[in-house]
C-alpha cells in the first residue's frame, strides 16, 4: 500500500454533504472495533488537537452516543451527540449528529466499512440540513487557527490601548 | 433549454473534478472556450456548461477582446475555499493517522 492510497479525501457532493474517505491497512472488523469501542476510539479521535473528556456509545438503534473534549489551544470544552439510527455491525453506521456550539444544527452521518484484500475502505457521509450548517462545520477545522489569531490581535489590541 | 441543478458556491465548483482541470488549465494563463476544448479533450458545450458554474461563484471572470471571450482564473474565492476544506481535511488526516497506529496494535495479536 502506498502512501496515497491511505490519504484522507474531503469533498462536498451537494450543497449540504461533507463526504470524507480513506483507506486502511486493516480488516474492517477491526476499523469497527476503533470505531465504536470507546478506549479504542479516544486514543485517536482527539487528533492532537483535544483532551478527550468522555466518549459514550451505546451502539445499537435508538442508543446515545457522546463524544466531549476540550480544545489543547484555548481550553474551549465542546461536545458532539446524537442517536444511532441503523447498526449494522461491520458495515454500516448511521447515527443523527449535533455539534454543541450549534445545538439546534443536526445532521445525519452515515458511516460505512467495505472491505477488499484485507484493506478497508472507510466513508462517512455527513448530511446537514442547510448549507449554512455544512458550512461552519468546515469552518470548524480552522478553528484553532482563528483563535491563535484572534488570541494575538488581543494582545496588540491591549498594547495600543 | 433545461438546466440541471448546479452548485452555488465555490465549495461545490471544485468538488467537481473537470472543473478542477479547468480551473488548473486558467490558474496557467487565461484562455478560451476552444483553447480549453483543445487542452482539455472535452466537448465544447461540456467545457462551456463548467464555465458557466464557475463564473456564478466567481472563480472565474471573462471578458470581451474582439470576437473572443477571454476567460480567467479569480483565485480570491478559492484561497478560503481551500483554505475551509484543507484545516479539515488536515484535522481527519491527523486522526486518521492516529486510527492507523491504533489499527496496527490490534492486528498483533491476530497475526500471532
Amino acid at each position: 500500500m502506498t502512501t496515497n492510497d491511505r490519504r484522507t479525501t474531503v469533498s462536498t457532493p451537494t450543497d449540504t454533504q461533507i463526504l470524507i474517505t480513506r483507506e486502511f491497512d486493516a480488516p474492517r472488523h477491526l476499523v469497527y472495533r476503533a470505531y465504536t469501542e470507546p478506549e479504542l476510539f479516544k486514543r485517536w479521535w482527539h487528533a492532537n488537537r483535544a483532551e478527550v473528556t468522555a466518549i459514550e456509545m451505546d451502539v445499537r438503534v435508538g442508543g446515545r452516543w457522546r463524544y466531549a473534549a476540550r480544545a489543547l489551544s484555548n481550553g474551549y470544552e465542546f461536545e458532539f451527540y446524537g442517536e444511532y439510527r441503523e447498526v449494522v455491525p461491520n458495515e454500516r453506521l448511521v447515527s443523527t449528529e449535533t455539534f454543541s456550539g450549534t445545538p439546534q444544527a443536526s445532521a445525519m452521518d452515515t458511516v460505512t466499512f467495505a472491505e477488499k484484500d484485507g484493506r478497508t475502505y472507510f466513508e462517512m457521509l455527513i448530511e446537514h440540513q442547510s448549507k449554512e450548517n455544512r458550512d461552519a462545520q468546515l469552518a470548524s477545522g480552522m478553528e484553532d487557527g482563528l483563535q491563535d489569531a484572534l488570541t494575538l490581535l488581543e494582545g496588540v489590541a491591549r498594547e495600543l490601548a | 433549454m433545461a438546466r440541471a441543478a448546479t452548485t452555488t458556491d465555490a465549495f461545490n465548483a471544485v468538488a467537481e473534478p473537470r472543473r478542477r482541470e479547468i480551473l488548473d488549465a486558467l490558474a496557467r494563463g487565461e484562455s478560451t472556450v476552444n483553447a480549453l476544448v483543445e487542452q482539455l479533450g472535452v466537448a465544447q458545450p461540456v467545457v462551456s456548461k463548467h464555465l458557466r458554474v464557475l463564473r456564478e461563484v466567481g472563480l472565474v471572470q471573462v471578458r470581451d477582446e474582439g470576437r473572443q471571450r477571454i476567460y480567467r482564473l479569480d483565485a480570491a474565492p478559492l484561497r478560503a475555499v481551500f483554505d475551509w476544506l484543507k484545516d479539515y481535511e488536515q484535522l481527519w488526516t491527523e486522526r486518521f493517522e492516529l486510527l492507523d497506529a491504533v489499527l496496527a496494535e490490534l492486528k498483533q495479536p491476530e497475526t500471532e
